[in-house]
């Protein structure tokens, strides 16, 4: 659809339809003192020229630095296909479909998306896509608030195990509405989340419990027991999975004898690059006997009046544009360009090649966690099952090992000395499908020789 | 011409209440709250043992093209809700005063809610419709 900027005659026109003389005057209503009349320290227009040297100068200092950083974001390698089909003018809309049902197109690929994310988190129903993960768990707690009738307490067991990311975002989001998060310790020897450590709420009325596999720590919690505790009780289980693991791992909706109720997570893994923190994606499935609980949008297969196959939005009286302030949810879209690159590195992949993904990206943390261990003065935190991240611990502070690692192109892991200070000199550190045998041995003697000039000094 | 029993009291916002021998008050939405809405696919009604006070969202009634609160319009606690409608939401278009019925309830003592007769009710339709 081409955009068309309306020519000086039509906004006369339009301005002298409603009676007003010119645009500022639209907003007069706003005090003089509050408008801003000029950008200071924003610097002269650019040309193209000058702007593509610019953006080549600073992207060039970013340099190629190797990355074993994952906590949350994880580099995986992106068939070329991906963002070439992604990109093409049919699908080349970041956003949400509008006049839905004329974009059949965009519907079916949404619809293809939904299709994927059920069967891979092994639930039966997907929403259209959210902005991220951390806000998916935001939108996962106040869904189990409504969906939880059993409940009124608003109470949800927050295991301190879980992505400190998601933690704030939910406590921002679904605090403010009045739901309250109680932490719950991971046991310092294994590095999870103890069914032990949820025996003081037992006989409480509680809302919901929130169960990350693989957790903050890269380590597999047990999710069998953790789910069986929750729903014998009559508590909401919330799932936050890495969608790559679950070519590997059990999916949420055979945690325990009867599932997990909601699962959220991060989609970048699927075809998303590392950039900057985002634009990312979020994914939600739940079971279809919550599914009028669910926020977002929800694309259906239907037949038109001549029987022929169409895609439609459904189940639409959820949201914001019908139910106004009673609606799921305030955010009332899904990420269109992010979850098309998804839909096409899922096709492209299969089963089987997820399944590859997975398993070489667990091999090759397995590797990187023994090479780093070998050396003097760093151990392993947890002695736990883990996917494809794992925490050490240096004998001295992370950030100047950290730094000098970075000088020589290394992006050695995240410091998790301020969201975990009991962990001490603690480091988290990933490897995917995208390090070869030889980035580990690099990675592994460069940290060598940081910690013995180090100790030397 | 609107259907409206001489044998219920009625609210502004189209509930209907109806007094059973046991001394609990049977609630649904009017004839006219359910043409409105159009034929409906999913209702929610509340759970036995919730304690509501007057003026509560009770329920939510969902048609194919809008989703409405339903108030409760009198304090009490929930003794039934109606089993039927989660599998056939349709009663409430067949049958609105009868089969289509959402709860039953306890009123709290002391309870006096301001309730509308069949005509002051048919009062309030004339004057929507005109």
């Amino acid at each position: 659809m081409a955009f068309i900027p309306h020519t000086e005659a039509e906004v006369l026109q339009m301005l002298e339809a409603i009676g007003v003389q010119s645009i500022d005057q639209l907003f007069d209503e706003i005090p003089a003192s509050l408008r801003v009349r000029s950008l200071a320290g924003v610097p002269a227009a650019m040309n193209e020229m000058e702007i593509g040297r610019l953006m080549s100068a600073r992207a060039h200092e970013d340099g190629r630095p190797l990355c074993f950083i994952g906590a949350g974001a994880y580099e995986h390698h992106i068939p070329a296909a991906v963002w070439a089909v992604a990109t093409r003018g049919e699908f080349y809309s970041a956003y949400t479909p509008y006049q839905a049902e004329a974009s059949q197109g965009t519907l079916q690929v949404i619809y293809e998306y939904q299709t994927m994310i059920a069967s891979l988190t092994g639930m039966e129903v997907a929403n259209a896509s959210l902005y991220d993960g951390a806000s998916g768990l935001a939108e996962a707690c106040l869904m189990a608030v409504r969906a939880n009738r059993k409940s009124t307490s608003q109470r949800v067991l927050m295991p301190t195990a879980v992505h400190p990311h998601y933690r704030k975002v939910a406590a921002t989001a679904a605090g403010n509405q009045a739901v309250r998060f109680e932490e719950v310790p991971y046991n310092p020897a294994d590095g999870r989340t103890h069914v032990s450590a949820l025996a003081r709420y037992d006989g409480q009325d509680i809302t919901a419990l929130v169960i990350q596999q693989p957790n903050f720590f890269g380590v597999l919690e047990d999710v069998d027991a953790l789910t069986s505790w929750a729903r014998e009780r009559g508590i909401f289980v919330i799932a936050a999975v890495n969608p790559i693991s679950l070519a590997l791992l059990k999916p949420p909706g055979e945690w325990g004898a009867v599932g997990a109720d909601v699962v959220i997570g991060e989609g970048q893994p699927l075809g998303v690059p590392l950039c900057s923190g985002g634009p990312y994606f979020g994914f939600m499935t739940t079971r279809m006997a919550h599914v009028r609980q669910m926020p977002g949008r929800i694309v259906g297969r239907t037949v038109d009046v001549t029987g022929r196959d169409g895609f439609t939005l459904t189940l639409q009286a959820r949201e914001q544009h019908i139910r106004r302030a009673r609606a799921t949810s305030n955010i009332c879209t899904n990420q269109g360009l992010l979850v098309t690159a998804a839909t096409i590195y899922m096709s492209l992949m299969g089963p089987e090649g997820l399944a590859r993904v997975a398993s070489v990206s667990h091999a090759r943390a397995c590797e990187l966690t023994a090479a780093l261990t070998r050396l003097p003065g760093v151990r392993q935190a947890f002695a736990s099952p883990y996917f494809h991240e794992s925490v050490i611990v240096l004998d001295r502070p992370v950030a100047p090992v950290l730094q000098r690692l970075a000088d020589r192109g290394i992006l050695a892991g995240f410091d998790l000395t301020q969201d975990y200070p009991g962990l001490g000199h603690a480091l988290l550190v990933c490897a995917t499908e995208t390090k070869t045998s030889a980035d580990i041995e690099r990675y592994a003697s460069a940290l060598g020789e940081v910690m013995k000039a180090a100790r030397a000094a | 011409m609107n259907n409206v029993p001489a044998d219920l009291k009625y609210t502004k916002t189209h509930e209907w209440l109806r007094n059973l021998p046991d001394g609990t008050i049977e609630i649904g939405i009017t004839d006219h709250a359910q043409h409105a809405l159009g034929d409906l696919v999913f209702v929610e009604v509340p759970e036995k043992g919730r304690v509501l006070k007057a003026g509560d969202a009770c329920a939510v009634v969902e048609s194919v093209k809008a989703a409405s609160d339903v108030y409760c319009p009198i304090a009490g606690e929930v003794t039934a809700s109606n089993p039927a409608l989660a599998a056939t939401p349709e009663i409430i278009n067949e049958d609105a005063f009868g089969r289509g019925w959402l709860l039953r309830l306890r009123p709290a003592a002391g309870a006096a809610p301001v309730l509308l007769s069949p005509a002051e009710y048919e009062a309030v339709l004339a004057a929507e419709d005109s």
